[in-house]
């Protein structure tokens, strides 16, 4: 299969893989996926508790090229924006970003679930509504 | 991790195989000067071809044991296996109408063996054990009186497994059903003979040993039974009357001489691609968590197939992939987006057949090739675990099994 530079690059160089302490209040973790379906991609955010910002984001992912490159590319857009803006990520700007060909669109829904998941997780730590 | 300016190297070699030089060079006048029609009988044109033609007949004939009369061209494998089980299920469909297979067969028997269902044709799917390896007794028990074939690959072409032939030959004798065998990854590569392994039809094909593709054939057995088989397509009824159209001259030519290399060379390439193979798994497996697939003695000495835990076999193979040629069990390298039905059927779990490779060799594998293939597959492993959550998760000593997993 001929993947885009932009995928490859994110393959080859994936930025902000690691882990992120699950245990701090600040931090949000969504884990989705299952190894049977061939791909689990786990992506924490910290949030500043001030101004609701995310300012850092790390993933690992158990899957093929395009879910790594998904999931890093998500770790890119999330630095810098608050939890509403991370919200309204769509799945088809992964798919956009990244030329993602058609049976491989479903990599870019599992990140846009591990974004919401992510969210969602901080939001209840810290006992927020989602708005 | 893999440069652009490194060569090439090719550990497929069960997709297909390089031509042999020595087989391009025996084509090449079949394609200008001796352009004949081989069923042009009154021309010298016509001669030239059909001589050439009986020729390769007989070198493909003496690799596999036959005479060269029960050799019927055909366009590859996949038609050869077409024409033997549908054409054993038309010729035979009095005397009854049950198939008996293997789960693990190559898409081109179980999808036909699936069309023949729809036309009121029975097929029993054996399973395999663990190893790949049919069961006997389990073989037996599913002949009925109705049975008219039994049709099981030699090797498999994901694992290498080779399945108990000639007993296999006896039980099918024994209750007088014929044996058809799908033998494209073992003819060429390890010797073949089909009268010991008792076939009555056997399916193969050029671009498996070194000959080229588009030509393939069916031995289809003459003596003791004489076995017939319904053509599949209508013609000019060439082929003794079971696979009409016109003859692939060049490319008999090539698969000739790629038989006749084949038994020369036979011994010299087992020896060379087992003892390439055994390095190549002997230091994969030194990495942890890494699984075997297949029986470690039934089996091609080119081929291996192993899983590295927790580790997804397409994106595995993204970081060697601009240099090295291989083949995953993982459902993103397949059309049908499913992990490998063979895995599955030798009982490994999705995750497992996610997480598999296969590597096969051949007789232009160097140690080179195998060294380097190696050392960028271990960093490739490497580096995707670095990358995996449940490799993180398994270090820290997570049950895997015991994780609800969001499934999508």
């Amino acid at each position: 299969m001929a993947y885009s530079d932009k995928l490859l690059d994110h393959f080859k160089h994936p930025k902000n893989v690691g882990t992120l302490d699950k245990s701090k209040k600040t931090v949000g973790t969504g884990l989705v996926g299952a190894p049977e379906c061939g791909d689990v991609m786990r992506l924490q955010i910290e949030v500043d508790d001030e101004t609701k910002v995310i300012k850092d984001a790390k993933f690992k992912t158990f899957g093929c090229g395009s879910a790594i490159a998904s999931s890093s590319l998500a770790t890119e857009w999330l630095k810098g924006k608050t939890l509403d803006e991370a919200s309204s990520i769509d799945n088809m700007d992964i798919v956009e970003e990244l030329e993602l060909p058609p049976v491989k669109i479903h990599c870019s829904v599992l990140a846009e679930d591990a974004i919401k998941s992510a969210i969602e997780d901080y939001r209840q730590k810290n006992g927020l509504e989602e708005e | 991790m893999s440069k652009k300016d490194k060569k090439l190297i090719y550990l497929d070699n069960n997709a297909t195989t390089p031509m042999d030089p020595r087989v391009l060079e025996t084509m090449v006048p079949y394609f200008t000067q001796k352009f004949g029609n081989a069923a042009s009988r009154n021309h010298p044109f016509g001669w030239v071809a059909e001589e050439a033609v009986d020729y390769a007949r007989e070198q493909i004939a003496k690799l596999i044991g036959a005479d060269p009369r029960e050799i019927i061209f055909t366009s590859g494998a996949t038609e050869s296996d077409n024409l033997a089980i549908k054409g054993v299920a038309e010729m035979y469909k009095r005397k009854g109408n049950h198939i008996i297979t293997l789960e693990t067969e190559h898409k081109a028997v179980l999808d036909t063996c699936k069309a023949l269902e729809k036309t009121g044709v029975e097929v029993t799917y054996l399973k395999v054990n663990r190893q790949g390896l049919v069961d006997l007794a389990e073989l037996e028990a599913a002949i009925r009186p109705t049975t008219i074939l039994v049709s099981i690959m030699y090797a498999n072409n994901e694992i290498g497994v080779l399945q108990p032939m000639k007993e296999i030959g006896v039980l099918c004798a024994k209750h007088g059903v014929l044996f058809m065998s799908d033998a494209t990854q073992a003819v060429g590569k390890i010797p073949v003979d089909v009268k010991d392994l008792g076939v009555h039809l056997m399916a193969f094909t050029g671009h498996k040993m070194y000959g080229p593709k588009g030509i393939g054939a069916l031995y289809v057995r003459r003596r003791s039974p004489r076995v017939k088989v319904t053509a599949q397509m209508d013609g000019g009824g060439h082929e003794r009357g079971m696979r009409s159209g016109t003859l692939n001259v060049p490319g008999i030519v090539g698969f000739g001489r790629a038989a006749e290399v084949a038994m020369q060379d036979m011994e010299k390439d087992i020896a060379h691609v087992t003892r390439l193979r055994d390095k190549l798994e002997t230091e994969l497996m030194k990495m942890e968590e890494v699984v075997f697939n297949g029986h470690k003695e039934h089996r091609m000495p080119h081929v291996t197939n192993l899983s590295f835990k927790h580790v997804e076999g397409e994106g595995l193979m993204m970081t060697f992939n601009e240099n090295i040629a291989l083949s995953s069990g993982s459902a993103c390298t397949s059309a049908s987006l499913e992990p490998s039905y063979v895995l599955k059927a030798l009982g490994l779990g999705d995750d497992l057949a996610h997480s598999s490779l296969r590597m096969s060799l051949g007789r232009f594998t160097t140690e080179e090739d195998v060294d380097y293939a190696i050392e960028a597959i271990r960093n490739g492993v490497n580096h995707m675990r670095d990358l995996s959550p449940i490799w993180e998760m398994y270090k820290e000593g997570v049950d895997l099994d015991s994780v609800e997993w969001a499934e999508h």
